[in-house]
């Protein structure tokens, strides 16, 4: 699976005061993984299959059935993020900075099936979305 | 509420329908028409479509004399923006809580 500037629908960037290889311990260990996101059974190997669980709530059951696509330590983390039928791809990218690390987060959403519509469907989305806010804006 | 916000997700899921909602909103208010030429399908399907989004509250229309117009109420896209918020503050609180233990953490 790739993915692409054209997929992605969030994108969150923070400057950290750690160094990159304390992150990636974060972002890679499960004990550690547990303690700011979820309780997981991840390996950082490219092709492991993981789930993260969380508590289930009415009309979730509180699991995210995962795949390992991207293992560059200290630089580039990918896994995919399927729950509730849709699927998305969670890429973390860590930046070493003069006092830190500049941390990056791309979640790329899209619906699993890859029906006819899909293309075009993912190509309106992607521009609907980026008008969305300027739209919405405007409506004030 | 969740019955709102289905009928606004499954209006724009359409991708024939979120094209004359964006043309809508590009080009403000137009007639059946206007937006057949558009859209590349027949005007009994534009006509479908429109009606689809009026009951999503994202298109008011008007008479005036033999004419009906058609405009956007972008406004009524608020649920799909509290979805994608609420998406955002779950990956910020996450952010956050890594934070704290990264300060928590050996070097």
């Amino acid at each position: 699976m790739t993915t692409t500037a054209q997929t992605h629908t969030l994108v969150i960037d923070r400057e950290m005061a750690h160094p990159p290889e304390k992150v990636w311990r974060a972002l890679t260990q499960g004990p550690l993984i547990e303690q700011w996101l979820m309780a997981n059974d991840f390996q950082p190997v490219v092709g492991h299959r993981f789930s993260f669980r969380a508590t289930p709530v009415p009309g979730w059951n509180g699991v995210i059935d995962s795949e390992v696509l991207v293992v560059e330590p200290y630089s580039r983390l990918a896994y995919s993020w399927g729950t509730m039928g849709m699927e998305s791809v969670v890429t973390w990218t860590l930046t070493p900075t003069e006092s830190g690390t500049h941390v990056r987060m791309e979640q790329s959403g899209f619906p699993s099936q890859e029906g006819p519509n899909y293309k075009g469907a993912k190509y309106g989305w992607q521009k609907f979305i980026g008008n969305l806010e300027r739209v919405v804006g405007e409506e004030d | 509420m969740q019955a709102v916000a289905d009928n606004v997700f499954r209006a724009l899921a359409d991708p024939t329908r979120r094209g004359i909602f964006e043309e809508m909103t590009r080009h403000g208010e137009q007639t059946v028409h206007a937006l057949t030429r558009h859209a590349g399908v027949s005007q009994p399907a534009v006509s479908k479509h429109l009606t689809v989004l009026k009951r999503a509250k994202l298109v008011r229309h008007r008479r005036e004399g033999r004419e009906t117009h058609y405009s956007a109420q972008p406004q009524a896209l608020a649920p799909l923006v509290d979805w994608m918020s609420q998406y955002g503050a779950f990956w910020r609180d996450r952010f956050d809580q890594l934070e704290n233990l990264l300060e928590r953490m050996d070097k």
